[in-house]
């Protein structure tokens, strides 16, 4: 098996599993992030558990980490061997005739949502750790916040048009990667023709959806906050 | 019609290429590409310059050797034709045509259009074959029932040629629509069987070694292949190494 994973094929399954959780985690995190539209109880609520259940933070949390930095080292690695396997490139290549511009530029999508995943980290991720692991406070309360601090923090954040914007160039990247990525990790998977029509149909559902929704969350609280 | 070819020439594996272009008049549209090359090398041969070097051997797309990059897709802009079937109605009086040859680290140029692809003859002695001794004890070819849909699966993937365009099309340079091709086409069959778990291993192996590149499912291989070899190839062929490995 180990041999398994350190052949090609093996390390596109590897590249494909971990897609797979990713995609999983981000519709968690839309589900979350949605109820803050219609309930900030309710998201305050939800926020706290998943903040202080000792699982989630310890099993988790850890695993999540792993897999992104996982998926963008595998990504990384893989597109310098690719990049020699090539040799020289050609004078005139008309890509455009047999790929979409989306599957010859995982890459570049793939930076953008690196660059973004460490503006929210700075942005959400760095204060929670701040908070809870060394100031050691799991209270979920803040001076002169009524309730949770969770929802209060959200609205914060989205004050700046700046950010908002950079939140918004950074999904629709996410869409780009999503809209190849999540059958291209099915194909890798070994799925089969017969159910590609529906997957590519999921596919593009949920590279559409997913990313815009987050759009309009991050709107929704710019135009909100009071 | 007339015509600007641009085309990549280099004197041998060594040497550094560069395009130069040529210029060749009155080329019928009826002509296939190869023998417009035929008309610009015997243009070449009359001036006392060095003709064109190309691969070609059956010019009616089974064979599998003719190999250019022509406008920046594999065998041209023609969809399930080799070069040799392409033919010149594909272009318009005028034109400038750029020519090179298949692009990839596994497939050194050794001269001006000609790669060398032994690494695919490598890759298939590591398993695209099964182990049977056929002399003198031939069975009849209906003692084994097989399916019509898994025959009909073998045989599009046997109709593979081997011409490496799914490499040179590949932005990673990858093979593995070609040994897609190959694993599948003894995968589906009964007598495929016995050496299934060592073939796709013994391949995928083979084909790391050769250096090409990794998969990324962009399906350009898939476009460009002149016989049509599916994705769902390179699918079989990974669900055949997850199946040899665990
Ligand atoms: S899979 Fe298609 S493109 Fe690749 S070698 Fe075979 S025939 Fe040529
Ligand atoms: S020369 Fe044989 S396939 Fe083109």
């Amino acid at each position: 098996m180990s041999g398994f994973f350190k052949s090609s094929i093996g390390r596109k399954v590897a590249m494909a599993l971990s897609a797979f959780f990713l995609m999983f985690f981000l519709l968690q995190h839309f589900a979350i992030n949605l109820l803050s539209v219609f309930s900030a109880d309710l998201f305050n609520e939800v926020s706290h558990f998943m903040g202080t259940n000792w699982l989630i933070q310890f099993a988790l949390q850890p695993v999540l980490i792993f897999g992104v930095v996982f998926h963008f080292v595998m990504g990384f690695i893989l597109e310098i061997r690719n990049k020699k396997a090539q040799g020289v490139s050609y004078a005139k290549n008309n890509g455009a005739a047999n790929s979409t511009w989306m599957s010859r530029n995982m890459i570049y999508s793939g930076i953008a949502i690196l660059a973004f995943i460490i503006l929210h980290f700075i942005d959400f991720w760095f204060p929670e750790i701040n908070v809870k692991f060394i100031q050691g406070d799991w209270s979920g309360v803040h001076e002169g916040v009524e309730g949770y601090r969770y929802f209060h923090e959200l609205q914060e954040k989205f004050v700046s048009p700046i950010r908002v914007g950079a939140y918004v160039i950074a999904f629709v990247f996410l869409g780009l990667h999503l809209l190849h990525g999540f059958t291209s990790a099915f194909q890798s998977m070994g799925a089969t023709a017969g159910r590609k029509k529906t997957l590519q149909n999921i596919g593009t559902a949920y590279s559409i959806i997913i990313p815009l929704g987050f759009i309009i969350i991050a709107l929704f609280h710019h135009l909100n906050h009071h | 019609m007339n015509l600007t070819l641009k085309i990549w020439r280099q004197k041998d594996s060594k040497a550094k290429g560069q395009m130069v272009d040529y210029k060749v008049t009155e080329i019928s549209e009826h002509m296939s590409f190869l023998e417009m090359m035929d008309v610009l090398n015997e243009q070449l041969v009359n001036t006392g310059e060095e003709p064109v070097a190309f691969d070609h051997d059956c010019r009616e797309g089974i064979c599998g050797m003719c190999s250019m990059y022509i406008n920046g897709e594999a065998h041209g802009p023609d969809r399930g034709v080799t070069t040799c079937q392409l033919h010149m109605r594909m272009f318009k009086d005028g034109d400038t045509i750029t020519i090179e040859p298949f692009r990839a680290a596994a497939f050194p140029v050794i001269k001006d259009l000609v790669v060398d692809r032994m690494a695919f003859e490598r890759i298939q002695q590591a398993g695209g074959y099964i182990s049977v001794n056929t002399s003198g004890n031939t069975q009849d070819a209906n003692s084994l029932p097989i399916s019509k849909h898994a025959a009909d699966e073998a045989m599009d993937a046997a109709t593979c040629i081997g011409c490496g365009a799914c490499v040179a099309t590949c932005k990673n340079s990858s093979a593995m629509l070609f040994v897609g091709a190959k694993v599948s086409q003894y995968a589906l069959l009964p007598q495929g069987q016995v050496e299934a778990a060592d073939r796709v291993r013994n391949m995928v192996a083979q084909m790391d070694l050769e250096g090409f590149g990794n998969c990324t499912n962009t399906g350009a291989c898939e476009i460009e292949c002149p016989k049509g070899i599916s994705l769902e190839n390179i699918a079989r062929m990974n669900r055949e190494l997850m199946k040899a490995s665990i």
